[in-house]
């Protein structure tokens, strides 16, 4: 009910779009330059997946986070994405992301994203304000349909639960100078893995980011960030929503990431051949209380002090027009310390080192469309078993131009 | 007492832009560029977003183009969706109200030009269509006139202390630009009615003016990179069809236009497309001078 109430207003809105573009097609002078008003796009996303092994996708040294799970074996639709932004008048723009997800059989709306943000703030000020994708990190703000590889870095899948989205306001500045430079801060409601549980009022999670950049002669590009997260978990949960085993974290939890991208390409054409180099670190300190709840009467409680380090680096590679190739590494590994050591916290206590080789090669028809097929060797479960994975994966973009972001 | 006037005499200055600051503008291509040192002179201070040599619809707004955009007092770009990759993404980057669209510093060359091919539908069947008609209106020295007037007079809007020196340099400009047009349409006229295939849907507004008819495309569709099954189909409409040459951009890959050439025998032409594509297009006047020189070389005219 809930969805197609959103697909009614979706269309809605489509509809009210309509007579700008026939005035357009008439070729009246007016109509011009409206690139920056209101755009709708819909993204299909499906998967073919298969995997080798069967045990739970657990990683080590880490509590997961909701939604976290790998993707469903065979085919299997992911979210249908129904983005909607438009400049709101001459001084805010708006942005609304919907998702369209199978839950156990249901489809669930989820506003991912609804935000606005300013637009003519003085001196290089920016304000942002809503549900966000927050500037943590390089890949945080990146949606799926523009991940380089089916899945997540296992970075982000382990200590941000994919990725960091929360309620709350940014702002971001930008210097005046040739060096791009560029600073930020979110205050954030503190929802989002992870932080998250029951307390919320206030101030529960806050976000800091510096970001670098330039050019290195005419065909290359390159960005370093560097970024840190601080929040408070009250009784945050665990693993899918409804499960019987509830594992719940009190405490902080503080997470600092640098990233570097790198860009090249000859001439500084992309067209033709171009090389992507990204690489981020993440480093997150936890310490608190975790409460175990089997469900049926059984629970078990520790003190918890843990670090959890680990990294990716990808190279992404378009050899001839419309062909990429990628390639990348993930490592995780935590140091945790439970004081009251208890078998259900064996997981938690692991300290073995998680890892990950992905291979990928992908094909855009256009820009509108990417067909992708990928294998992972991955042994990020505990006891390290290796689990062959491959995919097939395809991307379609309907509606309006997708933006080149760096 | 007088230190106080003196204090405030400073404050107040510091606070006003320097009577010296030149005026920044960012043109999302050297043709503007170009035209924008013409017209402004050593008024101005200028960048541009790409060289002649990369793929305008496939930039990004990387941070270099962020800091530069953030700095800007003026914006000049073709419009007509031609950025429509990466200028909105540049613009919501870079912090910089001057350059919102509906303000004096954000200028856009196509609003001032009888735009060609506008489709009547638009379907991403058929390529990436610009539904507002085809965007690279520079390719015609007949379209810079009417930019260049109305961009000086936004120069002189933006910058009124030194709007006289705008003008007088568009007064220069349009002598020896009128001066140079007469020139190059009597040097085209063997080039009238020469039947050509190009990479990319380009040059329409170049073909229009000096009257060359373009009987097929490399590319399938426009942003679809040329196929083997569709060479061979543009091979066959030109053996139906002869075809005098085959022209590409200093930016295209030049294998596909190769092999087409190769096998129907016709000369294969490199256009600058944009200044700086070429040796000797290092501003407007070069930019059209090698266009002529090569396309007249080529067809042996």
């Amino acid at each position: 009910m809930h969805s197609k109430t959103l697909f009614a207003l979706g269309l809605c809105l489509a509809c009210s779009t309509f007579p700008v573009a026939a005035q357009v097609g008439g070729g009246t002078l007016a109509a011009r330059g409206t690139a920056f008003n209101p755009k709708i796009s819909l993204i299909l996303l499906g998967t073919y997946a298969d995997f080798s092994s069967e045990l739970e996708p657990e990683i080590p040294g880490a509590l997961l986070g909701p939604e976290t799970e790998l993707r469903p074996g065979g085919f299997s639709l992911a979210e249908t994405e129904l983005v909607i932004e438009s400049n709101v008048d001459d001084t805010y723009h708006g942005w609304a992301t919907v998702a369209l997800e199978n839950e156990g059989g249901e489809t669930v709306a989820a506003v991912e994203e609804a935000y606005f943000n300013t637009l003519a703030l003085p001196a290089g000020l920016a304000v942002k304000a809503g549900r966000f994708l927050s500037e943590l990190g390089y890949q945080n703000r990146i949606h799926a349909h523009a991940w380089e590889f089916v899945d997540r870095p296992l970075v982000y899948r382990a200590l941000l639960a994919n990725n960091l989205k929360d309620d709350g306001v940014q702002l971001r500045w930008v210097a005046p100078t040739d060096l791009f430079v560029e600073l930020g801060a979110e205050a954030l409601r503190g929802q989002a893995f992870p932080g998250g549980g029951e307390k919320r009022d206030g101030v529960n999670g806050a976000v800091g980011f510096v970001h670098l950049g330039g050019d290195v002669g005419v065909g290359g590009s390159w960005r370093l960030g560097l970024s840190h997260l601080q929040a408070d978990a009250d009784g945050r949960e665990t693993g899918e929503e409804g499960a019987p085993e509830v594992f719940a974290f009190t405490g902080d939890s503080a997470l600092s990431v640098v990233d570097f991208v790198y860009k090249w390409a000859q001439d500084g054409n992309p067209a033709k051949r171009n090389l992507v180099l990204h690489a981020e670190y993440f480093h997150r300190d936890e310490d608190g209380t975790v409460d175990f709840d089997d469900g049926a009467g059984g629970t078990a409680s520790s003190g918890y002090d843990g670090t959890q380090d680990g990294f990716y680096v990808q190279g992404i590679y378009q050899f001839v027009p419309r062909w990429r190739t990628g390639l990348r590494y993930d490592r995780l590994k935590a140091d945790n310390t439970l004081d009251t050591p208890d078998p259900v916290f064996d997981t938690l206590a692991d300290d073995d080192a998680a890892t990950r080789w992905s291979a990928m090669v992908d094909f855009s028809n256009s820009e509108f469309s990417r067909l992708r097929a990928q294998y992972n060797r991955d042994e990020s479960r505990p006891g390290g078993e290796a689990d062959d994975q491959f995919f097939v994966q395809y991307i379609m973009s309907l509606g309006s131009h997708p933006a080149h972001q760096f | 007492m007088r230190k106080i006037h003196l204090l405030l005499g400073l404050l107040f200055l510091t606070a006003l832009p320097p009577a010296s600051a030149s005026l920044r503008v960012f043109a999302c291509e050297p043709d503007w560029a170009a035209l924008a040192r013409e017209l402004g002179g050593e008024d101005v201070e200028v960048y541009s977003a790409i060289t002649a040599y990369q793929d305008v619809h496939k930039m990004q707004a990387r941070p270099s183009l962020i800091a530069k955009y953030r700095q800007a007092d003026l914006a000049v770009c073709t419009g007509a969706e031609l950025e429509i990759a990466w200028l909105g993404a540049l613009a919501e980057k870079a912090n910089n109200p001057k350059l919102l669209p509906g303000r004096p510093g954000y200028f856009e060359a196509s609003r001032f030009v009888r735009m060609l091919e506008i489709p009547a539908s638009v379907d991403r069947s058929l390529g990436d269509l610009h539904p507002y008609g085809n965007p690279h209106v520079q390719t015609s020295p007949h379209n810079i006139l009417p930019v260049a007037r109305a961009l000086a007079e936004r120069m002189a809007a933006l910058d009124p202390g030194r709007a006289a020196a705008y003008h007088d340099r568009l007064g220069q400009f349009e002598r020896r630009w009128t001066a140079a047009l007469e020139k190059w349409d009597a040097r085209a006229r063997p080039l009238k009615g020469v039947r050509v295939v190009s990479h990319h849907k380009t040059w329409v507004y170049l073909y229009d003016w000096l009257g060359i008819d373009e009987v097929a495309r490399l590319e399938p569709k426009p942003g679809i990179p040329p196929s083997g099954a569709h060479l061979q189909e543009v091979l066959e409409t030109i053996r139906r069809t002869p075809a005098r040459l085959v022209v590409y951009s200093a930016y295209e890959d030049a294998r596909a236009s190769e092999w087409l050439a190769e096998r129907a025998r016709i000369p294969v032409v490199q256009l600058p497309l944009s200044v700086g594509g070429a040796p000797g297009a290092d501003d407007l006047f070069g930019l059209y001078e090698v266009t002529l020189d090569r396309l007249l070389q080529a067809a042996g005219a």
